[in-house]
């Protein structure tokens, strides 16, 4: 039996949304087991075996939690907010493909739908900010726009670097691109390309650091400064639709660097679409994981810094490797590697 | 009262407002209680009123209702976070306004206390102050966690040598309460061994951190000139190049005995009254492992046990005792009537003093680096409002 076209798609829609926001509950557990690690600690232990059922008691702590709205906040702008926000975070799953054919949508411009969809958070998250009526989450929205705008510029450039050796925007033409070994060992993945692999995705990294707000570029939430940044004011579901955008969006990016660079499905046995899936899996949490090794090991850095770091070292440098790049694929002779 | 205008600065902003933000008394990083009312224009702190008392507990006052025996455990309360020196401070004074002896030992056990109390309270002030620069989801946290891991086991030297983890009541006037405990020498060589052995994994982590020093380095520059103006004293004072340290200026229970050195940073920044702090800690450490290794025998109070809380009686006379807190000079100044309790008493607590010294820095700072700048002033403000 054959679905119709819409009904197929939004079958698979819905399934990969629910596959997300389960990830994501369960991506939190992880960070925090990791960083308990990190820090000699345990970690959530007593709710399931090995703290396993936390993330489910926490996300239904937050949904029986009061809903505050502050008496001055714009409430239309407050309450839409956390939905504007949480709406690009999740969509930017639509054209990952997790194995051959298993994924919503794979768009001839996959690459660019992700990168113009995911920088759209931005609005719900200044959006938060203004309508919280708050100095501080103000304060907050204001830095955000500041960093998203400085920190797409090489975020783009670094997953351009992929695209041009791959030739193409469509991501199961990039992974397709990456087959096959060098010296029969090494896969030839475009991390392993030699000089440009490795510098786009140490760019691609930090510019994902910031793209995420995390340490040491989270200064829109920055708590020992502004609280809590631009959701400062929100508590209970909102709150948690907040959170889940941000571990959602955070999720999504890290696939993407595993597709970019890491080669995606490819592995040993990867024909079977659910062996796939969990290479794709485990390389998009190596990844994960080197953003979370980084969080809780650095200080925050200030905005002025941040911005320095941008667009004096990292855009130039990110602008140059890919016109290096071009350059290099157009020697040998146009279309990929 | 003399009309005090704050220090404002212009900055040639394109933009037509100002922004007031509240920066406490609630605040993840308030380190207690302390309330700036900055002044911004964007994100550039152009004003700063400092508003401080929310922590006031009439402390002086106190000190006049209570005997000279009664006292000393709640001096500990003024600075909650080194309450050993606070004790210290207090005796010392009684001692000096009372002419009452303090045998060596004795002495020697409160050189012991003290050192180890720096090292506990440089161990928070290092915790904290990465914690606000790092947040508490962030390495900050990391390192905050590491620093109270290794403050638990000072803690449990004083828990087994005084029954108390944070107010211990450990001096007396005349001497101390009480003696080193079985086994204790041993577990103390151990805690310091250990914690020798974990600064010099923390200084790894922080040093090697391109982040962590374009956070500290040149930020919140105290010159020495500033520093002498203003008053400041103790890791910020020898931060700005200033040699003062009343261990060595001034020595107090027999510190001219030990052998040790003064650490002096003059860029007087952040990285400066870090790098000062680290120093202080190794410097700790060899003061402690000195007096472990040469503790004379003899008893730890010139005075036989405590019999009733109105024991002591100073003399009329008055005078002022100071020694080298962990954040810098804590002096007490104590006026005696004859009776068992003073008739005056005032507290010279370090923070004060050193707070004293951010309305002069923090115009022209970014928002960020406030929270920088005060956690490595290293405020408690326990001691601050007393």
């Amino acid at each position: 039996m054959t679905l119709p076209p819409l009904a197929y798609h939004a079958l698979v829609g819905f399934v990969v949304l629910n596959v997300v926001i389960g990830m994501v509950t369960y991506v939190t557990l992880l960070e925090r087991k990791f960083a308990a690690r990190m820090q000699s600690r345990i970690g959530p232990y007593y709710v399931g075996p090995h703290g396993l059922l936390q993330p489910i008691a926490d996300a239904i702590k937050l949904m029986i939690k009061e809903d505050v709205v502050p008496t001055s906040a714009d409430r239309w702008v407050y309450n839409l907010a956390p939905i504007v926000f949480l709406v690009p975070c999740v969509l930017i799953f639509a054209t990952l493909p997790f194995a051959p054919g298993l994924g919503v949508a794979d768009l001839n411009i996959g690459v660019l739908f992700f990168l113009a969809v995911s920088s759209l958070e931005i609005v719900g998250l200044f959006m938060g900010g203004w309508g919280s009526n708050n100095k501080y989450a103000l304060l907050s929205a204001m830095r955000a726009v500041n960093q998203i705008i400085s920190y797409d510029l090489p975020f783009v450039f670094a997953a351009f670097v992929p695209v041009l050796l791959a030739g193409s925007l469509q991501m199961s033409a990039i992974v397709a691109a990456q087959q096959g070994a060098w010296f029969v060992v090494v896969p030839k993945w475009f991390l392993f390309y030699p000089v440009i692999g490795q510098l786009a995705f140490v760019a691609f990294l930090v510019a994902t650091l910031a793209a995420e707000n995390r340490v040491p570029f989270d200064i829109l939430e920055a708590e020992s400064e502004l609280v809590a940044g631009f959701r400062v004011e929100y508590s209970g579901m909102k709150f948690a639709l907040i959170q889940l955008g941000e571990y959602a969006h955070m999720i999504g990016t890290s696939f993407l660097g595993a597709l970019l660079f890491l080669g995606g499905w490819l592995g040993p046995g990867a024909d079977l679409p659910l062996v796939g899936a969990l290479w794709f899996l485990i390389k998009a949490m190596l990844v994960f994981l080197v953003v979370t090794w980084v969080r809780w090991s650095f200080v925050r850095i200030r905005v002025d810094q941040i911005l320095a770091i941008s667009w004096k070292l990292l855009l130039p440098a990110s602008i140059v490797l890919l016109l290096a790049t071009a350059f290099w694929v157009a020697a040998r002779g146009g279309h990929g590697a | 009262m003399p009309e005090t205008t704050p220090t404002t600065l212009e900055i040639g902003y394109g933009g037509s407002e100002r922004f007031t933000m509240n920066m406490g008394p609630q605040h993840p990083s308030a380190h207690g209680v302390f309330r700036a009312i900055l002044t911004l224009e964007g994100e550039t702190v152009v004003g700063v009123d400092a508003v401080i008392g929310y922590l006031h507990r009439c402390h002086e006052k106190l000190g006049e209702t209570l005997t000279y025996v009664q006292y000393p455990s709640i001096a500990s309360k003024t600075d909650y976070v080194a309450a050993m020196t606070a004790e210290l401070a207090y005796v010392s004074a009684v001692e000096l306004v009372g002419k009452i002896d303090v045998p060596t030992r004795a002495q020697w056990l409160r050189v012991l206390a003290a050192e180890l109390q720096r090292i506990a309270s440089h161990l928070l002030w290092l915790g904290t102050w990465c914690m606000d620069m790092g947040g508490a989801l962030g390495g900050g946290a990391t390192v905050f966690l590491y620093c109270i891991r290794e403050r638990e086991a000072v803690l449990d030297l004083f828990e087994a040598l005084t029954g108390a983890r944070l107010l211990y009541g450990f001096h007396q006037p005349g001497g101390t309460r009480y003696d080193l405990p079985a086994d204790w020498t041993q577990q103390c060589r151990q805690t310091l061994n250990l914690i020798e052995q974990r600064i010099g994994e923390y200084e790894a982590m922080l040093e090697d951190n391109a982040f962590f020093l374009v956070r500290t380095q040149g930020v919140g520059v105290i010159s020495r000139e500033l520093a002498q103006e203003v008053g400041v004293s103790g890791p910020l004072l020898r931060g700005s190049g200033v040699n003062h340290d009343l261990r060595r200026a001034a020595p107090y229970s027999s510190y001219e005995r030990f052998d040790f050195r003064i650490p002096v940073e003059t860029a007087g920044d952040c990285y400066a009254r870090y790098c000062v702090r680290m120093a202080e800690f190794r410097e700790s450490i060899k003061i402690a492992r000195q007096v472990l290794d040469g503790l004379p025998e003899g008893p730890i109070s010139s005075r036989p046990g405590v019999k009733s809380v109105g024991q002591v009686r100073v003399p009329k006379g008055e005078g002022y005792a100071r020694i080298e807190g962990a954040r810098g000079e804590v002096g007490c100044y104590l006026v005696a009537d004859g009776g068992a309790k003073p008739y005056r008493l005032k507290w010279r607590g370090a923070s004060f003093s050193n707070l004293a010294v951010l309305p002069h820095i923090l115009p022209g700072v970014k928002v960020a680096d406030v929270v920088a700048i005060m956690g490595s002033v290293d405020p408690v403000f326990g001691e601050v409002d007393r």
